[in-house]
């Protein structure tokens, strides 16, 4: 299995730790996974604001990028969304429409493609809230969101449940969006910096000491209020945790 | 944030032991209880004797007005969101109750079974009426008629004012009192018959409120949801002449009762919205909590439904799906205290319909946003919008607020309203409780692109985006921006964080740049044993030349 790795931009720039507990991660699972040097981003900034003839270059470096592989595995829920949903700036050829159906966010590859069973060498041992990022959630099926009325089921609680010492705690308000938005956040940075105080407050109370997510976007916006509110809360991704990293 | 309060946060945390900032305590949104502490039902307003003890008069937060209105000029939404944040007391009560309304709807949706069953099949409904339009319109028309209703129609809203208008005249009538609509708040109407020397007195108390203090309604169910009982008693002493130091809510809303209850008795006319029109029996059909419909259309010997035209459904059988969503969806409740049906004049009274259309055949036409008319108005998507509850209605300066104004608002006058599919995150939970099932964060995202391929977008914002899209489509200058490998990320690169004001370090803290990129490290610790494997170069070298 031929596993292309997409790092996106913002995971290379400022989580780097991300990208590589990722790759090590698919890599423990005996996968034969790449990181094809000349990508850059899925397109998402620009479509999300409208933009699409200024993200058809990108996408179409994207599709270049990532052809001929039999998965594309991100760690991010929302430029998954945005290749699965969102990347038609460009004609949809066969080779288009392949790569797009084959890209895979991290958790969902994991729980549905690999169908991991245990996960040895991952240990946790603290007190967790763990945060869907809304594309993951709602964009792609991460979890039964709380507006439904349908059988709960989680993909990422069901991994996380793998490792030991982990434990889960309940915010308030599970689904409620943390405000990131991509350029929402710097185009109505008051609402969105509300929506993080108030996000990030409510892992505080429900007694969190880290937040894990599949999104590093979501978290470094929440990162970003939690230090700014003085908020004594930690953040990682979940590649992390499930790599088998301690703290 | 706009308060500088935030700003000093930071340094605070060190004397509280770097824990429980104000921000994570529990909110107490003092507001919304009763006097038995109790968090008010929607609907609640039951009758007490007027001698509620006074308050002792509390220090007033200043109600934050919305979005300041220019003529043509784009609302800048952002702008009065962040005037509405400013006001903490406000924000706070407006966050939580609106969120509380969401939780009932949720544990009551989770008591149905067919939940989803029903939202597909009201979505159904609604979808085949829409596509049949003309044959119901026109079997409604006829069946009203043989019902002994006169039935008019009006393109647009000037026209609904005008026949409304004619309507009253040849009846020598001058008070009107009406239920809220949120029709003749497209139409503008109160403003026009105001200018035409005719009394209006709405019934609704939420829309009352919101008439006496010169304020369009906020919200689609709870018009005054944005103010709070301080500023309800400031209205009302202003307004009514109330005691302004008695905020109670049973004395406020009973005084309201007691001076509108008179007009009820002796206007000359009475007008009703609708909720849902039924083809097959020609009635209009209103759901309320306060009865005011009733009042409204049973008291006058003259009364007056005015019915947007997306309001039909084909047959009684479909209204119980309906009525099962309406009120689980608006407040979490199984059904309004009123469901009352229209159909035909009592014996010595007149009875008009006016069938307006104010855009909406356009809209039909509309490929990606025609499901928006299958809105039944129940503002569920705006209680569980995280961006409406933190900026009030009255921001988006329309008509209809939250995530479905954000969808409409911008058929009525698209530069005005352009800036509006902006004010969202794109979560989607809006999608996941509209109980008619239109997929509005969809329709956001599809606005976003008409609005951007039509240059309603401003230039600094397309701009930023051709350039990250000349940066993100070539390796070479997209790791040129990013700085050199192998060294710190000196500076944040443009296209993670788009920030020509830096907006973002306003409210939050700049995450910091590691030491190495991915890329870099990649290239430093699995290059080589790649190359060794594969005896591939790659084009990572070519890369990093042309950077
Ligand atoms: S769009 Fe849906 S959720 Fe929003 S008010 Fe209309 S029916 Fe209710």
């Amino acid at each position: 299995m031929r596993v292309g790795l997409f790092v996106p931009c913002y995971v290379d720039a400022f989580e780097p730790e991300v990208g590589i507990a990722t790759l090590e991660l698919l890599e423990r699972f005996g996968l034969d996974v790449t990181y094809p040097f000349d990508q850059t981003c899925c397109g998402q900034p620009m479509t999300n604001t409208g933009c699409h003839a200024e993200a058809a270059a990108t996408e179409a470096l994207f599709v270049k990028n990532f052809t001929g592989f039999d998965y594309v595995v991100a760690p991010s829920g929302s430029c998954v969304h945005q290749v699965r949903a969102h990347l038609t700036a460009i004609p949809q050829t066969p080779e288009v429409i392949a790569v797009r159906e084959r890209t895979f966010e991290l958790v969902e590859f994991l729980h549905d493609i690999l169908k991991v069973e245990e996960l040895p060498w991952a240990a946790f041992p603290h007190k967790i809230s763990y945060h869907s990022n809304c594309n993951a959630l709602r964009g792609i099926g991460h979890a039964r969101a709380s507006e439904i009325n349908a059988p709960f089921y989680s993909k990422p609680l069901d991994l996380l449940a793998k490792v030991k010492g982990i434990e889960v705690v309940e915010i308030a308000r599970p689904d409620e969006c943390c405000g990131f938005g991509g350029t929402f956040s710097v185009f109505e940075p008051a609402v969105s910096a509300k929506m993080g105080y108030d996000k990030v407050s409510d892992h505080a109370r429900a007694g969190a000491a880290y937040v894990v997510s599949a999104d590093s976007s979501c978290m470094m916006h929440q990162k970003g209020c939690a230090e700014r509110l003085g908020v004594p809360l930690k953040f990682i991704h979940i590649a992390q945790v499930l790599n088998g990293a301690a703290a | 944030m706009s308060a500088p309060d935030d700003l000093r946060i930071r340094d605070g945390a060190a004397d509280r032991g770097g824990l429980i900032h104000p921000e994570i305590r529990q909110p107490d949104d003092e507001s919304e209880r009763g006097p038995d502490g109790g968090r008010l039902q929607h609907a609640e307003a039951t009758s007490q004797p007027l001698s509620a003890a006074p308050k002792a008069a509390q220090a007033r937060e200043p109600q934050p007005r919305g979005a300041k209105v220019r003529g043509n000029r784009p609302i800048d939404q952002a702008e009065a969101a962040e005037r509405f944040i400013a006001a903490p007391l406000h924000l706070k009560a407006h966050d939580e109750r609106l969120w509380d309304l969401r939780k009932k709807r949720d544990a009551v949706a989770h008591t149905i079974p067919e939940w989803e069953a029903l939202r597909e099949l009201a979505s159904q409904i609604k979808a085949h009426t829409l596509t049949n339009l003309d044959v119901y319109l026109e079997q409604f028309e006829a069946q009203a008629k043989a019902n002994g209703v006169h039935v008019h129609w009006a393109a647009d809203g000037a026209e609904h004012n005008r026949i409304v208008h004619a309507i009253l005249k040849d009846h020598g009538a001058k008070t009107l009192i009406k239920s809220k609509s949120m029709l003749t708040e497209e139409c503008g109407f109160r403003h026009y018959m105001d200018a035409h020397g005719i009394e209006i007195i709405e019934t609704d108390l939420g829309e009352r409120i919101q008439q006496l203090d010169k304020e369009e309604p906020s919200h689609v169910v709870c018009p005054a949801v944005h103010k709070t009982r301080l500023d309800v008693a400031e209205v009302f002493a202003r307004t009514l002449g109330t005691d302004p130091e008695n905020d109670d809510i049973h004395y406020l809303a009973e005084s309201q009762r007691e001076t509108t209850r008179p007009y009820i008795l002796t206007a000359d006319a009475g007008m009703t919205g609708c909720n849902f029109a039924i083809a097959e029996t020609g009635t209009v059909v209103t759901c309320t909590n306060e009865g005011n419909a009733d009042l409204s259309g049973n008291v006058p010997k003259l009364q007056i439904h005015s019915i947007g035209i997306e309001k039909l459904i084909p047959r009684i059988e479909h209204l119980g799906v309906f009525i099962r969503l309406l009120s689980r969806s608006a407040l979490g409740s199984p059904i309004t205290q009123y469901t009352s049906h229209f159909r035909a004049p009592r014996a010595g009274t007149e009875m008009h319909m006016v069938l307006v259309d104010n855009g909406r055949s356009a809209r039909l036409g509309m490929e990606e946003f025609w499901t928006s008319l299958k809105c039944i108005r129940c503002g569920a998507c705006m209680n569980t919008c995280p961006v409406y509850r933190r900026s009030g209605g009255l921001s988006y300066g329309a008509t209809y607020s939250g995530p479905i104004g954000l969808i409409i608002d911008p058929t009525f006058n698209k530069r005005k309203y352009s800036t509006l599919p902006f004010s969202s995150t794109m979560n989607g939970s809006c999608t996941n409780v509209c109980p008619v099932k239109i997929n509005i964060h969809e329709q956001i995202f599809a606005w976003r692109k008409v609005l951007a391929e039509e240059h309603e977008i401003p230039l600094v914002k397309k701009g930023m985006m051709k350039a990250a899209g000349q940066v993100l489509s070539r390796p070479a200058a997209y790791r040129a921006a990013i700085g050199a490998t192998d060294s710190a990320l000196k500076v944040l690169p443009r296209f993670a964080v788009y920030n020509p004001l830096n907006t973002w370090g306003r409210g939050r803290e700049m995450p910091e740049t590691p030491r190495q990129s991915f890329h870099a490290w990649y290239k430093q610790n699995r290059m080589r044993t790649r190359d060794d494997k594969t005896g591939d170069k790659t084009g990572a070298d070519k890369s990093d030349a042309e950077a």
